[in-house]
């Protein structure tokens, strides 16, 4: 009963932060309204004791990505209410609703036709039913994936240490500020192509 | 509530000297530099990247002693990476040439005004992605590597920050890069899911039949075959074959000079590397009946081929030595293509002799690419825009050791016998040839004429002063730059000429290495 109840609830979170992505005028308050969304399907996570994947969720989706969605709307300047009546692309208001159809169609026909719970499920869809990835009794998959990652998966836990540290020096570099007057601008059609 | 702490793998870490090198030593080269400000002067960071590269290839020796004399091949680091002979061999290739790329670097960087510890930092990083990615012996390493030594090229083919070609060269290896390396990581997950493993031993072992694992064998390959052929694809990108290539002219002529050397032969050597250990080593085994290899050792011979006749044709239309140089690559990645073809035959004496073809193409290679990349560097002048054939012209008569060393290395690239190039071509087609790929051998000659017509060209303008100049002598004379060669770039071209012509007139140098590095490819 309590998991149903916390399911209601989540739910209602993720569909009002979803509407609310499309409905709201403000783009700020839309991004806002996402991480009603990442949240909510956080929730649900823990319900399936999928702890990483809501750490993740939360963390990486609801922490970073949004921060970022809101760097980029405030620094281009857009943090205003928009005029929603126009169509930049004509019909892709239609063609957006088709999509929407199609994909509803296709979770919804997966759920129906997928086969007896029994055998795991989901047969419809894929031809063969759900499999558990074997578990250690009691563990959870937090413990699980650290275990790996820092057994089997040492050297490239330790190697992407090394990637984001290229990254960082790469973007520092690239965007550390220059004199423009001494650009090289090579005459416009000397470049063969 | 909490499970007893998971046993760390055991780290070898004698063998990973290579390795931590060049990373640490470029994680640590970037804090020294912001802390000292006297490390930031020109020609230290210059000289601490020659000092972490020399230690790197050095290192090498005593891992070489280990795995090939006395303890034989192992893997490290809960077999996340094979230390073998073939390893050792391309750790060695790319040590040598970021230390030859750090003494080019460092008076080109002076020349041009720009400055930093940045380059060296992501040179040796980049370095040790390929050397990880040399050394995988699993996809997700192999990948690691492949985006360390990926994203540190974009950036350094970018960092003239004062030239707006490469500007132009970074963001357009950047974007197809990208691209490729989603292809690749798709290739990945794939292959896992046909074969049960990322490890490179364990596919092997899960696609040969009987399966040892009790695993039923694939029943459908298409799974496979997609997975395979993303990899292909991800992989030729980074060699630039034909029709992966399309990136190359653009992103080598507009990148930094010395940059460009070291794409041409550090990331060629990684990529060549990787695709030769992912695909002689895991899919050798896979095919129908007794005819195994036969489903992708079809689609490397078309692209060694593609690559062979587009960029030999496409070369000979450049005005643009460094463009030159780019079609010369993708013609020299067709003739690796070869080797790595004759590598995965079935018969053990071809895929033998296909196997040391390939490692003694990729050492000379990267021997004479550098070496010829540092001439361009020296003769562009300052700016780095000066690279036409023109620039080359009467260069005999202001710079004579110059010329003599550039026509060597370009008549080794040709294929001209007593240089280590020609050695190359003939070990690989003469591997071709055993492998009775006759129609491959044959293009790959004519491929062989038609380039070399292209490095004639260069010779012919470094050499030969226009007649119709000597009434304008003096007005030519005034108009030429005198052509300085920095001590840097001069050691960098001698010991590049000093490998090609050693190589050259004594092939079986270091012919025990060389069939080690092969054997750990072929006799699995």
């Amino acid at each position: 009963m309590i998991d149903v109840i916390v399911f209601a609830i989540s739910a209602l979170i993720i569909i009002g932060g979803a509407i609310g992505v499309i409905a709201l005028p403000n783009p700020v308050h839309a991004a806002l309204s996402l991480i009603a969304t990442f949240f909510g399907v956080a929730v649900l996570f823990v319900q399936q004791e999928a702890h990483f994947l809501a750490l993740v969720q939360v963390v990486v989706y609801a922490g970073a990505i949004v921060v970022l969605f809101l760097f980029v709307i405030m620094l281009l300047g857009v943090d205003r209410a928009q005029e929603l009546g126009v169509e930049p692309l004509a019909g892709q208001r239609a063609a957006g609703v088709a999509v929407g159809a199609v994909l509803l169609a296709l979770v919804v026909g997966g759920l129906f036709l997928s086969g007896d719970p029994d055998r795991g499920g989901a047969v419809a869809l894929t031809g063969q039913s759900g499999q558990v990835v074997p578990t250690v009794e009691g563990e959870q998959d937090v413990i699980q994936l650290a275990r790996d990652l820092f057994t089997r998966h040492l050297l490239t836990f330790e190697a992407t240490g090394i990637l984001l540290t290229v990254a960082t020096v790469g973007a520092v570099v690239l965007v550390r500020a220059r004199g423009a007057e001494d650009l090289i601008l090579d005459e416009p059609g000397t470049a063969q192509h | 509530m909490f499970a007893q702490a998971a046993t760390s793998p055991e780290v070898v870490w004698s063998l990973l000297w290579p390795l931590l090198f060049l990373s640490i030593g470029g994680v640590l080269l970037v804090t020294v530099t912001s802390v000292i400000p006297a490390l930031r002067r020109p020609g230290m960071p210059a000289a601490l990247t020659i000092l972490i590269g020399g230690a790197s290839f050095v290192s090498t020796i005593p891992v070489w002693r280990r795995v090939a004399d006395t303890e034989g091949p192992t893997t490290v680091v809960a077999g996340a990476m094979s230390v073998d002979a073939f390893t050792v061999v391309m750790t060695a290739i790319i040590a040598a040439s970021v230390v030859l790329t750090a003494l080019v670097l460092d008076d080109y960087l002076r020349r041009e005004g720009l400055d930093g510890p940045e380059w060296y930092v992501l040179l040796l990083m980049s370095a040790s992605g390929g050397v990880l990615m040399a050394a995988a012996d699993d996809l997700i390493v192999l990948f690691m590597g492949l985006e360390i030594l990926s994203i540190a090229v974009y950036v350094l083919a970018a960092l003239h920050l004062r030239r707006t070609d490469s500007q132009e060269a970074g963001f357009k290896y950047f974007v197809l890069g990208a691209f490729s390396s989603a292809l690749f990581l798709y290739g990945i997950a794939l292959v896992y899911g046909a074969t049960g493993s990322t490890q490179i031993d364990q596919i092997a072992a899960n696609l040969r039949l009987p399966n040892e694992a009790g695993l039923t064998p694939i029943e459908d390959a298409s799974l496979l075959l997609a997975g395979v052929a993303l990899l292909l694809v991800g992989f030729a990108f980074k060699v630039s074959a034909v029709p992966f290539h399309v990136w190359t002219p653009d992103v080598y002529q507009g990148a930094p000079t010395p940059i460009t050397g070291f794409m041409a032969s550090a990331v060629k050597v990684a990529g060549f590397a990787g695709l030769a250990r992912v695909f002689v080593i895991s899919f050798s085994e896979f095919g129908s009946g007794d005819l195994i290899q036969d489903d992708w050792r079809p689609i490397l011979a078309i692209l060694a081929g593609l690559s062979l006749v587009l960029g030999a044709f496409m070369a000979a239309g450049q005005s643009d030595v460094k463009r030159m140089l780019a079609y010369s690559s993708i013609v020299h990645a067709g003739f690796l293509l070869i080797g790595v073809h004759a590598a995965g035959h079935g018969d053990a004496g071809v895929a033998d002799a296909g196997g040391r073809a390939l490692v003694f193409y990729l050492i000379t290679y990267a021997a004479m690419v550098v070496g010829s990349f540092a001439v361009a560097t020296v003769v562009a002048g300052r700016g780095d825009a000066d690279h036409g054939v023109d620039a080359y012209r009467g260069l005999f008569r202001k710079h004579p050791a110059l010329a003599l060393m550039m026509a060597v290395l370009l008549f080794s690239q040709a294929g001209i016998p007593f240089t280590s190039g020609f050695m190359a071509k003939f070990r690989v087609l003469g591997a071709a040839v055993d492998g009775e790929a006759y129609v491959l051998a044959g293009v790959a000659m004519l491929a062989a004429v038609v380039a070399a017509l292209l490095y004639l060209r260069i010779i012919v303008a470094m050499f030969l002063d226009d007649a119709d100049d000597e009434g304008g002598d003096e007005q030519v004379a005034g108009s030429v730059r005198k052509i300085d060669v920095p001590v840097g770039a001069a050691i960098s071209i001698v010991l590049a000429v000093i490998v090609t012509i050693g190589l050259g007139v004594l092939p079986d140098l270091g012919r025990g290495v060389v069939a080690a590095a092969a054997d750990v490819l072929v006799n699995r």
